[in-house]
């Protein structure tokens, strides 16, 4: 068995080891920064925002999955929890969306321990319906528990003052906020990847018996990738609860494991710009299909099928192939 | 009438009965699973959709061309298998030399076009399918009243179970799968045609979906999601049980079916999770499934 997971679920991460940042990576996310800096005047800073908190959901399954090479079908699980923690925290309990936010993200982090610690145990596709069971679980016990509103949700959700000092309810403020969060996120994860930690990772993703063998401790390594995913994909929830004043089913449901492995995939397993261009491109096409009910599922499942058999890649790793620079 | 731990007998033979025909299903589509995962290495995440077209085409059997349900049930696996067997020519098939996650992906894209496909065109309200006459009605065992058409769903999956495993485990054909499971190379080496084996394994593993399918038309409304939540509680069944061995699927199907209906006599709240709890548990003592072999 061990010797299936090394055949190469992620080809495109072919990066040379480069001694620090390479310079075309500074370029890229000095060039997003001022154009997202520009997003709200220009489009609809909610949307924009939805975006943006996609975008650090899938980096997150991405830090899993395109570096940790395990696939976890269940990361609704973390989103969708932080989100109600986060709804509950703000509303019923009152606190600063800060605090908040905060409070959803422990949430994920502790269900990521709890989940990690039980799903590292199998791997491959095992892994996969481990991760997609236990999310069904925490799913359901959303359907059941009283606090989460059941059907209806947490709904009008107040954004609250940020520090008590700083209004948000007014959108471009908030945009602002949220544009801060995501950026530093990302820019975490950028820093996880390229740290020894990213390295031995990747190392495990590419051989595990060989990184056995070289004296790491596997679970180790593989449970704090786990957590850390689980952690910043409840960051993207808590914010998103707080952006969209409404914590719902949805959020927990295994539709949107499969949309955020589908962000991911679409964008570029592997790539550290991807899994922002994945979510860019599934948001904005659910938005301009939002009338057109169960096509958007058609459409999502086509765009699975076209990725798995025509660009395994994935966008951004087409264009690095081309570039011959790994982005 | 007596009582158990204060619950009345009816109640608890019932949901007895209840986990039982649940247990079936999972029986049925895990062996589905376990056959298919056995030589193609991948895990079919379309399953449920398939097994929810086996519903949906004994539904239009019925509703557009009067076939009744004893037809259907020869017909739909048919169909519906030989659907499975184009898609694994055309697309399954140029996945094996890759990660078999990427099995994965593709069936789960293509469970969404299936759904969202039957979605659209008949809405999420479920539609009736009547028992067939044969079966209707039921018999008073005296501590409970049985439907008759539940136990033949039970015997009727049983069977097919057990059919299954005899002829994976105790005939030529099966010797050849087994062979093929264990070493395709060597196997082809000695003239048979691998491929087309894996292919109508496929297909055998998607009949078997649609089987089921068909057998839950009655009792459960005939609905587009019918499958999606229903094969991640198989999935979990198939963690907890491995997919090392045949028996070994159709035991933890039964077995979990049944410790559901008792988990919702005793404690209501629990049966949604109860498998899962479970899941946790086995991936605890014997992380490789109940009759799994430790990779």
């Amino acid at each position: 068995m061990t010797t299936q997971s090394q055949t190469g679920l992620v080809e495109t991460a072919a990066a040379a080891p480069t001694v620090g940042t390479p310079r075309h990576h500074i370029i890229i996310f000095f060039t997003l920064l001022v154009l997202l800096l520009l997003a709200p005047f220009v489009l609809y800073p909610v949307f924009v925002m939805k975006v943006l908190c996609f975008a650090l959901f899938a980096s997150a399954l991405n830090l899993l999955l395109g570096f940790g090479g395990l696939l976890s079908f269940g990361h609704a699980a973390f989103f969708g929890s932080a989100s109600y923690v986060a709804a509950h925290a703000a509303k019923v309990w009152g606190l600063n969306p800060e605090i908040a936010i905060l409070l959803g993200v422990g949430a994920a982090a502790l269900l990521g321990l709890g989940i990690g610690v039980l799903a590292i145990r199998r791997q491959g596709i095992y892994f996969a319906m481990v991760t997609l069971a236990f999310a069904q679980m925490v799913y359901f016990i959303a359907v059941q528990a009283p606090f989460t509103g059941g059907e209806d949700g947490i709904q009008a959700v107040p954004r609250g003052k940020l520090f008590g000092l700083i209004d948000l309810s007014s959108d471009l403020t908030l945009y602002f906020v949220v544009l801060a969060i995501v950026v530093a996120a990302l820019l975490g994860i950028y820093r996880i990847i390229h740290s020894p930690f990213g390295q031995v990772l990747k190392a495990i993703r590419d051989n595990e018996p060989r990184s056995i063998s070289l004296g790491y401790k596997v679970d180790r390594y593989k449970l704090a990738v786990f957590v850390m995913s689980a952690t910043l994909a409840g960051l993207a929830g808590a914010t998103k609860a707080i952006v969209f004043q409404l914590s719902s089913l949805t959020d927990v449901y295994w539709s949107m494991s499969g949309e955020v492995v589908l962000m991911t995939l679409l964008g570029g397993m592997g790539t550290v710009f991807g899994p922002l261009v994945g979510a860019a491109v599934i948001v904005t096409m659910e938005s301009y299909l939002a009338g057109f009910g169960a096509w958007v599922t058609v459409i999502q499942g086509v765009i699975f099928v076209a990725s798995v058999m025509l660009f395994r890649e994935g966008i951004v790793g087409v264009i690095a192939k081309w570039l011959k620079k790994p982005l | 009438m007596f009582e158990l731990l204060g619950i009345p007998p009816q109640a608890l033979f019932g949901q007895l009965l209840l986990g039982l025909i649940n247990g079936s299903f999972y029986a049925l589509l895990s062996l589905g699973l376990a056959v298919i995962f056995g030589l193609l290495n991948i895990i079919n995440f379309s399953h449920g959709a398939q097994y929810m077209m086996g519903a949906f085409v004994a539904w239009m059997l019925m509703t557009y061309a009067g076939i009744n349900y004893w037809w259907a049930l020869l017909i739909v696996p048919i169909v519906v298998g030989a659907t499975g067997v184009i898609i694994e020519r055309v697309m399954i098939a140029r996945l094996y030399h890759l990660d078999h996650l990427y099995g994965l992906l593709l069936t789960f894209g293509l469970a969404l076009i299936i759904q969202g496909l039957f979605r659209n065109q008949y809405g999420v309200s479920g539609l009736p399918y009547s028992i067939p006459t044969e079966l209707s009605g039921g018999t008073n065992l005296g501590f409970m009243f049985l439907p008759n058409y539940r136990a033949w769903v039970v015997v009727a999956s049983a069977v097919v179970c057990f059919g299954t495993w005899f002829a994976i485990e105790k005939t030529k054909l099966g010797a050849y799968l087994r062979a093929a499971t264990e070493n395709p190379t060597l196997v082809g080496a000695f003239g048979i045609n691998v491929p087309r084996m894996i292919t109508l394994t496929y297909g055998f593993g998607v009949a078997l979906a649609a089987l089921a399918g068909v057998l839950a038309a009655p009792i459960y409304s005939v609905n587009p999601n019918m499958g999606a939540d229903l094969i991640i509680v198989v999935f979990a069944v198939v963690v907890i049980g491995g997919m090392g061995s045949i028996l070994g699927a159709i035991l933890t199907g039964f077995g979990l079916g049944i410790v559901e209906g008792l988990t919702r006599v005793f404690y209501p709240e629990a049966s949604s999770v109860v498998i899962f709890v479970i899941m946790a548990l086995v991936l605890l003592v014997k992380p490789a499934g109940l009759f799994g072999r430790t990779a």
